[in-house]
């Protein structure tokens, strides 16, 4: 069975539709799921009008490959932490990234064999392999940086921006070269460079710029997914590739915006080194810090009218989003207000904290972002801080020496009481020393965050008001 | 018209609208909305089948079209159902 041109075209222009309306239903929880289920009708529609494409005659090895591939995504979705969820997100992209170069390729082998061969496809594959391959490399070392299978400092080294510059113009040199004579060699080692490409792009950047990083692949893939289409002259890819792109370039600029730091700071700077440079902050650091014991905070939180808690990327790692969503049970029935702040860029990936949260039950509307939330602060009893660090730090208000001065921050330091929830004194990612641990309403309770907040609740439920 | 040049404004006028419609996405769902358009993305899926389903395809086309139908479907069903599990969770403040 098979479709002619126009069907198949007035199929695609229905997907296109759905997916667009999947991403509005974004605009809110309450319109999401209805817009995820708009956006797999779309997915669903494609695909039937590309099985029943008239070019499409062998179908053996695509149900072989689409059935594991379905059983394989589905059960990693069934089954992924949401802490990892940065991780899966970034495995995906690299999928999508060396699909793209993989359609190219064989797109090309393909148009050869059949003698369609000219100029503007070669130059729309050589594009769509490029991208496909940085794409992939650089996804797969986010993945391996984000599980920790590498090391979350940026790896520098001398000459490394000369590196890259002489790789861009060797794949551009060689994409050329590939149009004029259709080269095989030319070709694979583009595709070669382009690859390396990747690395070198991503291996520099800090693991607390995650979010930014994801968010650049992301845009990538989409970039990846519209150049495929421009080979293929299919319009549906064209315009999911524009989507995703502009979503991942978006979602970039919000996390830079949110870090005060352009995107070429962030790709190119070399930010967060393990070293940590002395600033203003080392004097700071000769008046000490208060440490405080589970008891002493349960004392100054049982009693409080507001309590706003700082959830960062140390609550994913100590996965403690359910002892906090305890916590806020206790407290909330000694009418206590309790209210959740969240810095852009907390966690590893855009939103990280909110779905966390989320997971642990706790109502979105309690979840605020840092603009709504700000001003709640100094009215605030207390500021729980957990396992968040530089989206605190009053450095970036007041020592403009310090390297994350200008980032926009959580005022927590206007609270009345602040409390800290960290293992150790270890600096935090970026390297940099926290002034709020020196402030005098401040204090630290060192420890694990899951059992120190557990500690919290058992401190509440012995009390018994 | 040329096709690329069709092509080129289908491309342009798509970056338009989606350059509307994510900046109205409420910050709280950006990690669903990166998992989202992932799983969109995995419309090189169609690309994929086109290069596998192919009858004159040569052995090393078919080979990689096979490989790119498997990480493509991965991003498909895999992208779509951990998006649905997430937004299953947001969830507001029971009265």
């Amino acid at each position: 069975m098979e479709i002619s041109a126009n069907t198949q075209a007035l199929a695609y222009l229905a997907s296109a539709v759905l997916f667009i309306l999947a991403l509005k239903g974004l605009t809110h929880p309450s319109t999401a799921r209805r817009g995820n289920f708009y956006g797999m009708i779309g997915m669903a529609i494609a695909i039937i009008a590309t099985l029943l494409d008239r070019s499409v005659q062998s179908y053996e090895l695509i149900a072989i490959g689409g059935l594991v591939g379905a059983l394989i995504g589905a059960v990693v979705a069934a089954r992924v932490r949401m802490t990892a969820m940065p991780q899966l997100v970034a495995a995906l992209h690299s999928f999508v990234g060396l699909a793209a170069v993989l359609v190219a390729i064989g797109t090309y082998l393909n148009r050869r064999t059949e003698g369609s061969i000219d100029l503007e496809l070669m130059a729309e594959l050589s594009v769509g392999i490029v991208i496909g391959a940085i794409t992939f490399t650089g996804s797969v070392i986010a993945f391996a940086k984000l599980q920790e299978l590498m090391s979350g400092s940026p790896v520098l080294f001398k000459g490394q921006h000369l590196l890259n510059a002489i790789m861009g113009v060797a794949a551009v040199a060689l994409a050329v070269h590939f149009g004029m004579t259709g080269s095989l060699v030319s070709l694979a080692l583009m595709t070669l460079i382009a690859f390396v490409i990747g690395v070198t792009l991503i291996i520099p950047i800090g693991g607390a710029d995650m979010p930014v990083v994801i968010s650049m692949l992301n845009s990538y893939s989409g970039w990846a997914a519209a150049a495929t289409g421009f080979t293929l002259g299919n319009k549906l890819l064209i315009i999911v590739g524009a989507l995703v792109g502009c979503s991942g370039a978006i979602l970039s600029y919000i996390m830079c915006k949110a870090m005060n730091r352009s995107i070429f700071n962030v790709v190119f700077g070399g930010f967060g080194t393990a070293g940590g440079e002395v600033s203003a902050a080392g004097q700071a650091a000769q008046k000490g810090v208060k440490s405080a014991s589970v008891e002493d905070a349960v004392y100054w939180m049982e009693d409080a009218g507001k309590i706003i808690i700082v959830p960062g990327y140390g609550m994913a790692v100590a996965q403690a989003q359910h002892a906090i969503k305890e916590f806020m049970v206790q407290l909330e029935a000694r009418n206590v207000e309790v209210i959740f702040a969240i810095h852009p860029v907390a966690g590893r990936m855009p939103g990280h904290m909110n779905v966390l949260l989320a997971e642990a039950d706790i109502p979105y509307d309690k979840v605020l972002e840092i603009d709504e939330v700000n001003p709640e602060f100094s009215t605030a009893d207390v500021a729980l801080v957990v396992g968040a660090n530089d989206v605190v730090n009053p450095a970036a208000e007041n020592d403009p020496s310090s390297p994350i001065y200008g980032m926009p921050i959580l005022q927590a330091a206007k609270a009345r009481q602040v409390y800290f929830l960290k293992r150790s004194m270890r600096p935090g990612y970026s390297g940099v020393d926290n002034l709020l641990f020196y402030q005098d309403n401040t204090s630290l309770v060192f420890g694990d965050a899951k059992d120190t907040i557990e500690g919290m609740v058992n401190a509440l439920k012995g009390r018994g008001h | 018209m040329s096709e690329t040049l069709v092509a080129f404004y289908v491309f342009v006028l798509a970056c338009f609208i989606g350059y509307w419609v994510v900046w109205g996405v409420t910050p709280s769902l950006h990690t669903p909305l990166i998992a989202l358009t992932n799983a969109i993305s995995g419309i090189v899926l169609v690309g994929a089948l086109l290069v596998t389903g192919l009858e004159s395809a040569g052995f090393s086309a078919v080979i990689l079209g096979f490989v790119a139908v498997l990480l493509a479907s991965i991003n498909v069903f895999g992208g779509f159902l951990v998006v649905n599990r997430m937004l299953a969770m947001f969830k507001k403040k029971e009265k």
